[in-house]
């Protein structure tokens, strides 16, 4: 009843390509945003910032990352960590051997480094598609791997192979405190969503999805697969590696190669296909879905067990834990092989006619 | 513009086509004049849709010349060929399934569009303004093709008919020199036909776009086209007038059976 878009007409070319044509679906996002702002920092506890929100935020903006790569441009890639250790180590090297750097310049060239190297890794995409694609990134993670382990000059020489970055300034605030994290990571995603959302709605973003759909006949029409396949593999480097810088900085603080390991890519990669490949909103649904059911599995199951008057140890609470989660993906992949995001559009497409269906 | 038959646009000569040892196409000649309605006919497997990738730079041929616009044409890519303006339809129809209509056909204008990548992530100055000009090129295609009210729907959700319309709609938004249609009409009733040739003449007629025309309809094929080349088995057997073509023994021989 309230979500209508009757009386809504557009009367420009202008106002059709609009981010959010319909009123409701603008004024709920923009309220979701404000309140995420302002409303969440005066609400939430500092675990729940530290052991959630923080790394909800940086893991949707890299599975933001992996959705343009996997999901505009048909592109499949287990490589997503190694972009995330390049962006993080990258940022890294740039923050403490260039003195007076600022941390958010740092990470953005973390991010074009990533993007470098991104474009580098996936020159086999113009060769291989579908599995065989997916085995030369896994190529990416492993020579990543290997190289922050063992090569010390991107861990300026640090004896135990980790490093930490410490006193994060922006135009003289000090980034400390959780909910100073907290703003940064929101305040970043929202633009770099943003810049999604723009990129997927102009031409580069339908080229990505032609050559998805159909490379024959996107080629027949004009589009170079060279520039577009390598176009999707910048940004999408790009988003993950600042990604992976923000994983460093704000959220570990210090690190070393396994925070990015190839399980990392997997989640990622999970992310997007639970989320809803092909689909900005889709990249939040999976990373909300895999960081946050962990934790409330993990709170809740022991909860469960008083209520019928058992005492459930921890051992079993995490292999519950497991055991549910990994049901849970194969219910998802069933029931909406789509993804969380296709649950969400038919749930607004019953919306629009309810309560009268016919 | 009123339709005038010019000069040869494309010639083709000579052209063999193998793959390994099937030989696809033999040792054909045939030009095709600007603003002209040509039509490719023959059986199944005569190597029409060889024809129009070979002209279309999907397949290179081993042998023989083209020359487009009386220049020859060396090593072609699609996207190149698609530069120089020569756009096609597809035989099982090549849409962009998870795209809505609007955007396969914006999809066409893609080689006009020049703002770079940071332009369109900021959707900002020259960016906008550009896709918002296209915007108005396509939406001139639409109400031509009369497919406003799908404009909005995912591809994969309209009847076939339809999505034949749309192919052809993309096509036409790169503003081609040549259009190469392939089986633009199969799989239709009389009516979608009827439609269908309607477009394809009016293209003809008010764009002066010269057309390649697959088609199995000889009903279709004899009304529409200018001339007419028969193929068979990868050789070509007749070209010329429609009425020529049709009083071809040779032609007859191949569609009918020898016997007749």
């Amino acid at each position: 009843m309230l979500y209508r878009e009757n009386g809504q007409f557009k009367t420009s070319y202008a106002a059709d390509q609009q981010v959010f044509t319909i009123a409701q679906d603008k004024w709920f996002v923009l309220g979701v945003i404000a309140f995420a702002f302002i409303g969440v920092p005066m609400l939430v506890d500092e675990y729940m910032f530290r052991a959630i929100l923080i790394p909800f935020l940086i893991l949707s903006l890299a599975a933001l990352g992996v959705n343009l790569l996997v999901g505009y441009c048909g592109q499949i890639t287990l490589g997503a960590g190694a972009f995330m250790a390049i962006g993080a180590y990258a940022a890294y090297n740039f923050f403490v051997r260039i003195e007076g750097m600022p941390v958010v310049l740092a990470m953005l060239l973390g991010g074009g480094v990533s993007a470098a190297m991104g474009v580098l890794f996936g020159i086999p995409s113009l060769r291989v598609r579908g599995l065989y694609l997916a085995v030369a990134t896994l190529a990416a993670q492993f020579f990543c791997d290997w190289a922050f382990l063992r090569i010390s000059w991107f861990t300026n020489d640090s004896s135990s192979g980790s490093v930490s970055v410490s006193n994060l300034k922006m135009f003289g605030w000090t980034i400390d405190s959780p909910v100073d994290k907290y703003l940064f990571c929101l305040g970043v995603m929202v633009v770099f969503a943003v810049l999604a959302k723009n990129l997927t709605r102009a031409t580069v973003g339908r080229q990505w999805m032609a050559i998805r759909d159909m490379d024959v006949a996107a080629e027949v029409i004009g589009i170079r697969p060279m520039y577009s396949k390598l176009s999707a593999f910048a940004v999408s480097s790009f988003f993950v590696g600042v990604a992976g810088a923000m994983w460093g900085f704000i959220h570990l603080g210090s690190w070393e190669p396994a925070a990015f390991s190839v399980d990392r890519s997997f989640q990622l990669l999970f992310m997007v296909i639970i989320g809803g490949l092909g689909s900005i909103l889709g990249s939040f649904f999976g990373a909300a879905f895999i960081v946050v059911l962990p934790i409330f599995l993990n709170q809740f199951l022991p909860a469960l067990g008083d209520l019928v008057g058992i005492s459930i140890s921890t051992a079993a609470v995490s292999h519950a834990e497991l055991i549910i989660f990994g049901s849970l993906i194969v219910f998802f992949l069933i029931v909406e092989p789509h993804g969380l995001a296709r649950l969400w559009s038919i749930a607004k497409e019953k919306l629009r006619l309810w309560p009268f269906p016919h | 513009m009123s339709r005038k038959i010019g000069d040869v646009i494309l010639d083709l000569q000579n052209i063999s086509l193998r793959f390994g040892g099937v030989k696809a196409l033999t040792d054909i000649s045939f030009n095709i004049r600007e603003h002209e309605v040509r039509a490719i006919i023959g059986p199944n497997g005569a190597g029409k849709s060889s024809m129009l990738n070979v002209i279309n730079g999907v397949y290179h041929p081993q042998d023989g010349k083209i020359f487009y616009r009386g220049a020859e044409r060396k090593k072609m890519e699609p996207h190149m060929a698609a530069s120089t303006g020569i756009a096609r339809t597809f035989q099982n129809i090549g849409l962009f399934k998870g795209m809505s209509v609007l955007d396969n056909i914006m999809t066409g204008r893609t080689l006009k569009m020049k703002s770079n990548l940071l332009l369109q992530a900021l959707w900002f100055g020259p960016a906008r303004s550009e896709e918002l000009a296209h915007r108005r090129k396509v939406e001139e295609i639409i109400d031509f093709l009369e497919i406003q009210h799908i404009r909005k729907t995912p591809v994969g959700r309209l009847p076939y008919g339809l999505q034949k319309r749309v192919d052809l709609g993309r096509a036409l938004a790169m503003e081609p020199q040549i259009l190469l249609l392939d089986e633009p009409m199969a799989g239709m009733n009389v009516e979608e036909k009827q439609d269908m040739c309607r477009f394809i003449l009016d293209v003809n007629d008010q764009f002066g776009t010269t057309i390649v025309l697959i088609e199995h309809d000889m009903g279709v094929v004899m009304d529409i086209s200018d001339r007419v080349v028969v193929l068979d088995y990868g050789k070509k057997i007749g070209d010329g007038l429609p009425d020529e073509v049709r009083s071809n023994p040779e032609v007859i021989r191949a569609y009918l059976g020898a016997g007749h």
